[in-house]
């Protein structure tokens, strides 16, 4: 079961889990990371702008990487475009395995791809106005722990 | 015969909209491209950083790049990150 979603409005991560959680029954467990833009350090609202014939897609063949590398019995994943406040929800993964530990690293995986390859720009609003956010070197070597 | 043109990221800025229509009359290659658009834009475009997709494929070489009428070309930045 695959369910890969860009939302363009606010979701809340409970009313997603419990029926990914129903759709899953021969689960031994569940891992969910639910990523939130960070309160505090003087940002007021984080932009997500994407390019939707490219940012699905490589949703969608990411998702498949991870149910191809691990035993899974579901993915879910969302991510939010558009505004965003703090605290609010951007990216919700969750992974359904008969064991534990093919949930917790496919859900570790996909969240190191996302951040780090997935076609999102953002950008944050501080008080002297938008800034775009660049890439970060550790987004790199978070990816090098899959090779 | 026109040319759809998208900037996403932060080249949106340096470009003034998101998007652009290019009139033209025959095919452009690359340089010819770049010479339609706003000196500090097209080296922008220019960078090795940015990545080209000619509707909605990813462009291998975008020097190689050969536009054509009713084309989307997307100039894509290095994405965010955490």
């Amino acid at each position: 079961m695959k369910d890969v979603r860009l939302l363009s409005a606010p979701f809340d991560p409970n009313t997603e889990i419990e029926p990914f959680a129903r759709a899953c029954p021969e689960a031994g467990g569940i891992a969910t990371f639910v990523g939130k833009v960070r309160p505090g350090g003087g940002v007021e609202a984080l932009e997500l702008s994407h390019y939707e014939p490219l940012t699905r897609p490589g949703m969608e063949a990411l998702a498949d990487r991870a149910l191809a590398r691990w035993e899974l019995m579901g993915l879910l994943v969302l991510h939010r475009t558009g505004p965003l406040h703090p605290g609010e929800p951007i990216v919700l993964v969750s992974a359904a395995s008969r064991h534990r530990r093919d949930a917790i690293e496919a859900v570790d995986f996909v969240m190191d791809h996302l951040k780090a390859e997935a076609w999102f720009w953002k950008r944050e609003k501080r008080a002297d106005g938008w800034h775009w956010i660049e890439p970060r070197e550790a987004d790199h070597a978070d990816l090098a722990r899959w090779k | 015969m026109a040319l759809r043109l998208l900037f996403l990221g932060k080249l949106a800025d340096l470009a003034g909209v998101g998007e652009r229509v290019l009139d033209l009359s025959a095919p452009l290659g690359w340089d010819a491209l770049l010479d339609r658009l706003e000196p500090d834009l097209a080296s922008a475009l220019g960078g090795a950083k940015v990545r080209v997709a000619q509707n909605a494929d990813m462009v291998a070489d975008k020097t190689a790049l050969i536009a054509a009428d009713g084309d989307e070309i997307a100039f894509l930045p290095p994405v965010s990150g955490g």
